[in-house]
């Protein structure tokens, strides 16, 4: 036998990925973490609770959570920090402050990479590349307006809020945390903010970021705790400001409790994206931004794209491309360097994909699933995707929150639009389409806050991000993210 | 798998290649191709991470798909004969590596690889000896000249011919003149695949690369392969996107397996597999294999040989413990 071909004796079409899981221990994963209230670690006087490795339903540590007692010294200690030093500093010194939180977390965003994925599920490759980074730009760029209000167009002083009291959901837990942060410190305002119950563990590394930063006590506090604590801390009454991000259910009850109080409110809630892919799209890209617009997080995105509306006359050969592509997506251990679709985040949000998938079965859509293998443990779902849909099943019509996709064909512009347009939420949309006046044309009549031409899930500190109708209203991100943190006296503009 | 295309359209598209007309409709019928998206995707394919076992299977697989190349007016046959020894015997001192493809140079030195490689074959996989031909790179030369070209190449011994389309006629619209001619050479090439070098540096857009690509399928071209190495952008990740998903669908659409070759710019074991990566996730993994993608280049040897080594014996090795050529 020649030796010259030895090595490449075994079937080289069988080449495959070996294991590249990044360090467990790069994350510093401590066993108990704790509040972070007027500048100290304290103990909480709630019960603790167990944050859970969605990857391997594992125990992963322990956290400390608040009491409405820890809360209303959270809330004193945020308003001596607003009266106190705070509000009197220039908005040259708050920027200062920004800045050194944005190179805090580049500096640990190895760290706060792997924590991540430890801790909600998703891959190494999204916290890596986008939530990481993506949170620091958001502290960089709010740094940046510190100093130069003046210029936003609410006069030569705008002023701030107040105390903002901050909810975050668990699907992007330190991007939406510097999304809330960012721009409250920027305009002059103090924050108490909660993290999500099943994802604390990134905003208490940020704690630890902003007190290293030598933030004024009180300025940041950040409360953990169960869906009780979020409640409590809304209807607070020392709040000047109430910002929300999470399910439309919960932001209708907290726009009921703040009704009448004066108190300022945004809320950014749940949506039922719309992917449309017309006829002349670039069709392989299409294939990828509906991946990208469905698959990214599993699915576990306000703004994904749930709905993939295509023209019928391209339907048959895009789902084919579409399934050849799915299937190459791996998913498994969010560590894994090569995984692309990692964990879902709990075992409720788990039980809730699959009922819905289940409902979507006995409605009458066709189910496909990738034939990628399932790691044995962790909670994991399989990209699905739903063929025969129509806009009255219910996995046309309500937010499911994983990695499932329901196909619905049209036959006209005017139908995608009613069909698009056709659900209570207007969080996001997307045209793939290669005639631009098309796309100009149909963004002009798509009923939601942001619209993607030929392209999904794009974000950017300065584009302001927000929705229409049960979607939520005020904006985040942008001039327009900033208002909702100053006193313009304009309800237009946050509302 | 040692067939070559048959030059026989493929029922499926008889109708299109039947006049200038009907070809340029369909050419011009096909998807867009988005550039952004495109070239995200092939950004994040790039961040694989190919570790242990799988990078020295990946190594090894690379180096069996090099073209070895030397396309240079000073060569001679000296230049060609080393370059021979080195593709048969890439790291002497591990005679366990793999041989290279194929040996890629100009016509006129043929004779010599032919000779070198003489018996080879009797001892380990045959090295195919690939010739650059009608009128490479420019293209510029009437079609009798370039007919003449390939088949002194082919007479001389070659195994494959490394065409080049006229790109001047692609960019003026003349698709059905690019396509006589392929189907021209193609015919003078014979029992040698046939690979149709597109020079996507000078076609300038994804859109093209596509239609490029097409044009050369339907022609019978048995590769279709990105540049010469004399015009920059050679090789890029994107463009070889195109090209991989192009291939895809042709055999989709016809039952045919086309192959792929990148040329150009592909300098280190990392880029290489990068490539491997974008073969195996978007034109599938029974494109994994030398017959199926090749990649042109000649330094992309020895950082792949440096790598193994560093695979097998768990440290690195400067340059000058590996034969130039």
């Amino acid at each position: 036998m020649s030796r010259s071909t030895e090595s490449v004796a075994t079937d080289p079409t069988e080449w495959d990925y070996a294991p590249a899981p990044e360090s467990e221990a790069i994350g510093r994963v401590k066993e108990r973490y704790l509040p972070f209230i007027d500048g100290k670690f304290v103990e909480g006087s709630g019960d603790d609770l167990v944050s859970v490795n969605p990857g391997r339903d594992e125990p992963l540590s322990t956290v400390s959570t608040v009491s409405e007692a820890d809360l209303d010294t959270a809330v004193h200690a945020a308003r001596q920090a607003y009266e106190g030093p705070w509000s009197r500093l220039s908005g040259a010194e708050r920027g200062k402050y920004l800045f050194r939180i944005a190179r805090g977390i580049a500096e640990r965003s190895r760290e706060l990479a792997v924590l991540e994925a430890l801790d909600n599920g998703k891959p190494i490759k999204e916290t890596r590349d986008f939530d990481v980074p993506t949170a620091a730009q958001h502290f960089f760029y709010h740094a940046g307006w510190a100093d130069k209000l003046q210029h936003l167009g609410h006069g030569p002083d705008p002023k701030p809020l107040g105390v903002a009291g901050q909810v975050v959901p668990w699907n992007f837990p330190l991007l939406m945390a510097a999304w809330k942060i960012a721009p409250a410190l920027a305009a002059g305002n103090t924050v108490v903010i909660k993290p999500a119950e099943t994802t604390p563990l990134s905003a208490l590394v940020l704690a630890e970021i902003i007190a290293d930063a030598d933030l004024p006590p009180g300025v940041v506090n950040i409360v953990p705790g169960a869906g009780d604590v979020g409640a409590a801390l809304v209807r607070h009454p020392g709040l000047d400001k109430v910002a929300f991000t999470g399910s439309t259910t919960v932001g209708k009850q907290i726009q009921q409790t703040l009704a009448g109080t004066g108190r300022k409110l945004t809320l950014e809630l749940g949506g039922k994206g719309a992917t449309i892919v017309f006829s002349d799209a670039a069709i392989d890209q299409a294939v990828e931004g509906i991946v990208n617009a469905i698959f990214f997080n599993a699915g576990q995105v306000c703004c994904a794209g749930s709905r993939l509306l295509v023209q019928e006359s391209i339907a048959e050969e895009l789902l084919t491309r579409l399934r050849e592509r799915v299937d190459t997506l791996r998913v498994g251990d969010p560590l894994d360097k090569n995984t692309d679709v990692g964990a879902i985040n709990s075992r409720s949000q788990w039980d809730k994909i699959t009922e819905l998938t289940r409902a979507g079965v006995d409605e009458g859509a066709e189910l496909w699933q990738s034939s990628c293998p399932l790691p044995d443990k962790g909670f994991f779902v399989a990209p699905t995707i739903f063929t025969d849909a129509t806009q009255t099943m219910r996995i046309a019509r309500e937010e499911i929150f994983g990695p499932v996709l329901s196909v619905i064909t049209f036959r006209t512009p005017d139908e995608a639009l009613a069909k698009a347009n056709n659900s209570p939420y207007g969080l996001s949309a997307g045209v793939w389409t290669e005639k631009g006046s098309r796309a100009m044309a149909m963004a002009a009549r798509l009923r939601a806050g942001v619209i993607w031409d030929n392209t999904w899930n794009r974000f950017d500190p300065a584009a302001p991000f927000g929705g229409y109708q049960e979607s939520g209203f005020g904006r985040e991100g942008g001039p327009s993210g900033l208002a909702a943190y100053l006193d313009t006296d304009d309800e237009a503009l946050i509302g | 798998m040692s067939e070559t295309a048959t030059g026989v359209v493929p029922a499926a598209f008889a109708d299109v290649v039947a006049d200038e007309v009907r070809l340029r409709r369909f050419l011009d019928g096909l998807p867009g191709v988005d550039p952004v998206a495109l070239e995200q995707r092939a950004t994040a394919l790039a961040t694989r991470s190919i570790k242990k076992q799988s990078k020295l299977t990946a190594i090894d697989l690379a180096i069996s798909m090099v073209d070895l190349t030397t396309l240079e007016g000073a060569d001679t046959a000296g230049k060609v004969r080393n370059l021979v020894r080195k593709g048969l015997q890439p790291d002497p001192e591990r005679p366990d590596t793999p041989r290279v493809a194929a040996i890629c140079i100009y016509p006129d030195l043929v004779p010599v690889a032919a000779g070198a490689l003489a018996g080879s074959e009797n001892t380990g996989t045959k090295i195919n000896i690939a010739s650059v031909a009608t009128a490479f790179p420019s293209g510029r030369a009437a079609l009798p000249v370039k007919i003449a070209d390939v088949e002194s190449a082919v007479a001389a011994g070659a195994d494959e011919i490394d065409m080049v389309i006229d790109r001047g006629a692609f960019l003026a619209g003349h698709y059905g003149k690019v396509y006589d001619e392929i189907v021209a050479v193609k015919q003078a090439a014979g029992a040698a695949r046939l690979k149709v070098i597109l020079e996507t540096g000078e076609l300038a857009t994804y859109d093209n690369v596509r239609k490029a690509s097409w044009l050369a399928l339907l022609a019978g071209g048995d590769f279709i392969k990105t540049s010469t190495g004399k015009v920059s952008p050679a090789a890029t990740l994107p463009v070889t996107h195109v090209m991989l998903q192009a291939v895809h669908d042709w055999k989709r659409a016809t039952g045919e397996q086309r192959a792929v070759k990148p040329a150009g710019g592909i300098r280190t074991a990392k880029d290489a597999i990068r490539y491997l990566v974008a073969v195996r996730e978007v034109a599938g993994p029974e494109w994994l294999h030398p017959h199926w993608f090749r990649f042109g280049a000649s330094s992309v040897l020895n950082d792949l040989i440096m790598q193994r080594r560093t695979q097998l014996e768990g440290h690195y090795w400067g340059g000058d413990y590996v034969s130039l050529d």
